[in-house]
């Protein structure tokens, strides 16, 4: 190793490993269009290839980062973690798989809750961290989504979830299972207090999740080309005994359907909730100001 | 060697040779003029300490097996049995009638109370008909509709379940199967009369909680409940449908795990050998139940009634924090 390459930090050496000398994460290939993207660039754009629109999944903290405000957001019952409490063990323990997804995404679990403002205006807004056990309900999950709704509920304020869920835990069975109900009844309540509830749909959204709180919005709203459904392809092709078309069970699929509201670009995301929330509360309309000023609002990574 | 009987599971073949053989007797007693009746009595005897033996210590798999035993009775076989004056009502007023999802109204000891539940069949041409029991987003809404109907008329609403869950097809996810199900969770989370839910035979995932938000959850003693099939866990889980019998175990599915588990609130015993063997009794603990507990909501004042399902609701769940 020459002096000048001492100089150099290691994590961004090279070292000629890798083809054509590209350092590990400055590039990046699109999963859809295959175009090779600029990282910088892609985040930028949310993680929306700027060359097809493809929207690649994002963890749940990215998303609320760049749906928030930038300033004042906080976390609501970030502290609470899953217990295995059927001493489940399939192939491997419960306890295991919960340390490992932990120990990769740095989270305690699958469903993220913040309280924030969008352009201005307090809001609840949650996210699923879909790299946690494929974004699992179980217990942690429920009860989380449930401190949201009850924030919201509480303080009259509305709630985003941005969904992104396999469905039910199995490890936790029926309690996974039960957090559907618990989940519903909350939504209930606040359809009675008239506290607007907004879902997002986002790759993927099915299962437990889909059959529950995911589908209960004042408006469902939909990300481009997410799959959403009920059963999974797999099983249904089973059932069926047919290969399905492409482009069933995806945002498309159900907006022809009749099954959402509206698909929005996630680019959008923000000043198109906020427009309908806005609305919804009978606020004024968002000034032209404000949203340049939203606009220009540096991105955050 | 006797030919496996195909009305008994595997493990009830000890039973029904033993069943056969005190049938052969009880003829042979008729035809010949010899008394067996000593002999007949000490293996009705035998029978008796046989079956509680089996039964005494099922696993999981095997409970599995019986909550899907052919000849286990459905909400058709127990619905003349248990009410009086029954009157079924078809259709989502949308789509279609779905014959997974029976509804109708109906008097439990005289009182008027809406009636739903779900509806396996018993032969080839029934099982299709009815679609094995597995609903369409048209079986949930027409649940739907005769609850609403049920909450306007101040009846009581007693579900029974028994479903391997709900249709995975291509048709059901065209009209939202998701929704379907979410919308029955939100509507009966605050409907405004007494819900009463069974598990009468298989409590398939959200298929089943969709007619399962209620004010008491009770469980027929050889029923399962469980978020998905042992066989499905085991093939996501183990790679493997062979590990059905790991996985039941590993989910806890009968109804004695999950009242330990506080999720459920009562077990309904059932005769010895199962439903399937004793209908009759077991229609009576399913009545019987279903009377108690009705007459324990009734004394709430509706608000009170919300209140306290609410609260079930809030409290599923264990964690840490």
């Amino acid at each position: 190793m020459s002096w000048f390459d001492k100089l150099i930090p290691s994590r961004v050496r090279t070292d000629g490993q890798g083809k054509g000398n590209v350092p590990e994460g400055l590039w990046v290939k699109c999963a859809s269009c295959q175009d090779v993207l600029y990282r910088a660039e892609l985040d930028r754009n949310q993680d929306v290839c700027p060359k097809c629109g493809y929207h690649s999944r994002i963890r749940a903290r990215a998303r609320l980062k760049r749906f928030l405000d930038p300033e004042g957001a906080t976390e609501i019952a970030g502290d609470l973690e899953s217990v295995d409490m059927l001493k489940f063990r399939d192939t491997k323990k419960y306890r295991d798989r919960l340390n490992a997804a932990t120990k990769q995404t740095g989270e305690k679990d699958a469903l993220i809750v913040m309280r924030g403002t969008l352009h201005g205006e307090p809001i609840v807004a949650m996210a699923f961290d879909f790299a946690f056990m494929g974004g699992s309900m179980g217990s942690v999950v429920g009860e989380r989504f449930a401190r949201g709704a009850e924030a919201a509920l509480a303080e009259n304020v509305p709630l985003v979830c941005f969904c992104a869920s396999g469905g039910a835990r199995m490890q936790e069975s029926l309690f996974s299972l039960f957090q559907m109900a618990k989940t519903s009844s909350l939504l209930a309540q606040m359809a009675d207090k008239g506290v607007p509830y907004i879902s997002v749909l986002t790759d993927p959204t099915t299962g437990g999740v889909s059959a529950s709180f995911a589908m209960l919005g004042d408006l469902n709203v939909a990300e481009p080309g997410a799959q959403i459904g009920f059963a999974g392809r797999r099983v249904i092709e089973q059932t069926v005994r047919e290969t399905l078309p492409d482009g069933f069970q995806r945002a498309e699929f159900l907006l022809a359907h009749g099954a959402v509201d509206m698909i929005v670009d996630r680019r959008e995301m923000r000043d198109r909730l906020a427009n309908v929330l806005r609305m919804l509360s009978k606020r004024p309309a968002m000034d032209p100001p404000e949203a340049v000023v939203a606009e220009g609002q540096p991105e955050p990574a | 060697m006797m030919a496996m009987n195909p009305n008994f599971l595997e493990f009830e073949q000890p039973i029904a040779e033993l069943d056969a053989k005190i049938r052969e007797l009880k003829i042979a007693t008729a035809d010949v003029d010899i008394n067996l009746n000593d002999e007949i009595t000490r293996l009705q005897g035998k029978l008796v300490t046989l079956t509680e033996g089996i039964f005494g210590k099922l696993t999981p798999w095997q409970v599995s097996q019986l909550a899907r035993h052919p000849l286990r009775p459905y909400a058709l076989d127990y619905i003349p049995s248990v009410f009086t004056d029954f009157e079924e009502l078809h259709g989502d007023r949308h789509f279609a009638d779905d014959e997974a999802m029976i509804c109708g109204l109906a008097r439990l000891e005289g009182r008027p109370v809406a009636v739903i539940g779900q509806q396996k069949g018993r032969d080839t041409k029934e099982k299709l008909r009815r679609n094995f029991g597995m609903p369409k987003p048209e079986g949930y809404r027409k649940a739907l509709r005769v609850m609403q109907m049920a909450e306007r008329f101040g009846l009581p609403v007693i579900t029974l379940i028994d479903t391997t869950g709900a249709y995975p097809g291509v048709q059901a996810e065209e009209r939202n199967q998701s929704e379907a199900i979410a919308r029955n969770l939100f509507v009966m989370s605050e409907l405004k009369v007494p819900i009463v839910a069974t598990v009468i035979g298989e409590g398939g995932s959200g298929g089943a909680l969709a007619i399962g938000v209620a004010d008491r959850v009770n469980m027929m003693q050889y029923s399962t409940y469980s978020v998905i099939s042992p066989e499905g866990c085991a093939s996501i889980l183990w790679k493997s449908a062979d590990k059905a019998n790991e996985a039941a175990t590993a989910l806890g599915i009968t109804s004695a795990r999950l009242k330990e588990l506080g999720l459920i609130d009562e077990i309904i015993v059932e005769p010895l050998g199962g439903a399937h063997r004793d209908f009759e009794g077991a229609s009576e603990s399913l009545r019987s139940s279903l009377v108690r507990n009705l007459s324990g909501l009734d004394e709430l004042p509706t608000a009170e009634l919300i209140t306290q399902r609410r609260a079930r609701l809030r409290s599923y769940g264990q964690f840490d924090g």
